[in-house]
């Protein structure tokens, strides 16, 4: 596993915002700019969605993203693919190494049945996606797809098994994309309180970006 | 697991040709088999609530909630609505791919070259996304509804570094998959080459569909025992019947 570092510098970002443990994030970048997502205190599940701002029917697409990068993973020099084919950012640096493609978000309905039937109620990854998508008003629960999980360790076998690992990131790792189009960011900060990869224990996340 | 097909009502019979899309409502009860005939066949599929067709098929919450990454006889299809669209009852090419997703026109011209229907006519070059989209819009969906397919009879795996392998012939003539419907599922389908298929001539394979009645729902005994999650995720699936 290699990593990347990054020269850039947090006193010199145009824009530096805290995400608290358990919410979601909207924002929008523009083509050329950097965002760097940090993982505050460690072992923290970023859930990530990309759009683009000027249609947002083109998003993320993680099975195109994949197969041309002939890898189930994602590190720095993954190019990010939509659903139309296009280049949307590309990873710049990595200082964690291992990003979860295929678990997706978390969910009420998902966790009755990954858990027990009585977590129906609690705080989940796809309510911070509706609840930021409906008061924007550009994306709708059909936008929703199959996210990164930035930060988590999901590694999968020879076998075809899935395993939930503990988490191999710390704190102060970080991830750098640099958009290739103007983009929406989408982000809810993980509430799990179910899963044992973060040790039962969400914490802050902080967004950074840059302009060149 | 195969269940002896005497034991079940045949309704309907028909072939897929390669390149072919079609799509239907599997309705709760009934059984779709789908039979690779020449063998090497690969289906993409997506899977709807057939009465709410926002509800999905998810391949993450199946694959996370099942710890696993191929899918086979034993596991269940989850919509993101925590219901099962289809259980897999029966597989005897033994792995499903979820990774490779369908390739678009321009990816099938990259791959195969130009092949168009001015020169090929019904042989042309058909693509994966362009083939969904045309079903899905007989059902009033669009592009934001294409999320990633599954890829039946197709087997890819990931060595310690997480490149893929694909696998050439994984599913051999007569090979079958057989998916029970536990709710009314809209099923989407087109029989084309897999992405990551190495063969460098377009040369999508047929399949066999047939649909049965099933007598009783003990056929997702298999699945329930597979894994306690899928027990939730029946009980979840017998809610919406209430």
């Amino acid at each position: 596993m290699t990593l990347t570092h990054s020269d850039k510098q947090p006193d010199n970002a145009s824009l530096r915002s805290h995400i608290a443990a358990g919410e979601p994030f909207m924002l929008d970048i523009k083509a050329g700019q950097t965002v760097r997502l940090l993982d505050l205190e460690g072992n923290q599940a970023v859930d990530t969605l990309f759009y683009s701002a000027s249609n947002p029917r083109e998003r993320y697409d993680v099975q195109r993203t994949l197969r041309r990068q002939n890898s189930v993973y994602l590190t720095a020099g993954s190019v990010l693919y939509s659903n139309m084919g296009n280049p949307m950012l590309t990873i710049s640096a990595d200082t964690c190494g291992r990003h979860d493609t295929l678990g997706g978000a978390c969910a009420q309905e998902s966790n009755t049945v990954r858990y027990a039937l009585n977590t129906r109620y609690m705080h989940s990854c796809r309510d911070n996606f509706l609840r930021a998508s409906l008061h924007d008003g550009r994306l709708t629960k059909a936008d929703i797809s199959a996210n990164i999980n930035f930060f988590m360790n999901v590694p999968v076998t020879p076998e075809g098994g899935l395993t939930f690992e503990d988490g191999i990131s710390g704190a102060g790792k970080y991830v750098e994309l640099v958009a290739h189009m103007d983009i929406i960011i989408l982000i809810s900060n993980c509430p799990q309180l179910n899963n044992p990869c973060n040790g039962y224990n969400p914490t802050p996340a902080e967004i950074l970006v840059w302009d060149q | 697991m195969t269940i002896p097909a005497p034991l079940r009502t045949t309704l309907f019979e028909e072939t897929l040709p390669g390149g072919g899309h079609t799509s239907f409502v599997l309705k709760r009860g009934q059984l779709l088999r789908l039979t690779d005939i020449e063998g090497s066949a690969n289906v993409s599929m997506m899977l709807f609530n057939a009465h709410e067709k926002s509800e999905r098929l998810n391949l993450p919450d199946s694959l996370k909630c099942q710890h696993t990454a191929k899918l086979t006889a034993g596991h269940c299809l989850y919509s993101d609505m925590g219901r099962v669209l289809a259980a897999i009852v029966t597989d005897t090419c033994g792995w499903s791919d979820s990774f490779g997703g369908v390739l678009n026109a321009e990816e099938v011209k990259a791959h195969y070259g130009e092949g168009r229907y001015q020169e090929l006519r019904n042989g042309f070059f058909r693509n994966g996304v362009d083939n969904l989209l045309v079903e899905m819009g007989k059902w009033n969906m669009n592009l934001a509804d294409l999320l990633m397919t599954l890829n039946l009879f197709s087997k890819v795996t990931i060595d310690a570094e997480g490149r893929f392998q694909f696998h050439a012939n994984n599913s051999a003539a007569g090979d079958l998959i057989e998916l029970y419907a536990p709710m009314d599922t809209l099923v989407v389908l087109t029989a084309l080459q897999h992405p990551m298929d190495p063969n460098p001539q377009y040369a999508p394979k047929p399949v066999q569909l047939s649909w049965h009645q099933v007598a009783d729902d003990g056929i997702t005994v298999l699945c329930r025992n597979t894994r306690a999650e899928n027990v939730r995720g029946l009980y979840n699936t017998d809610r919406i019947h209430l």
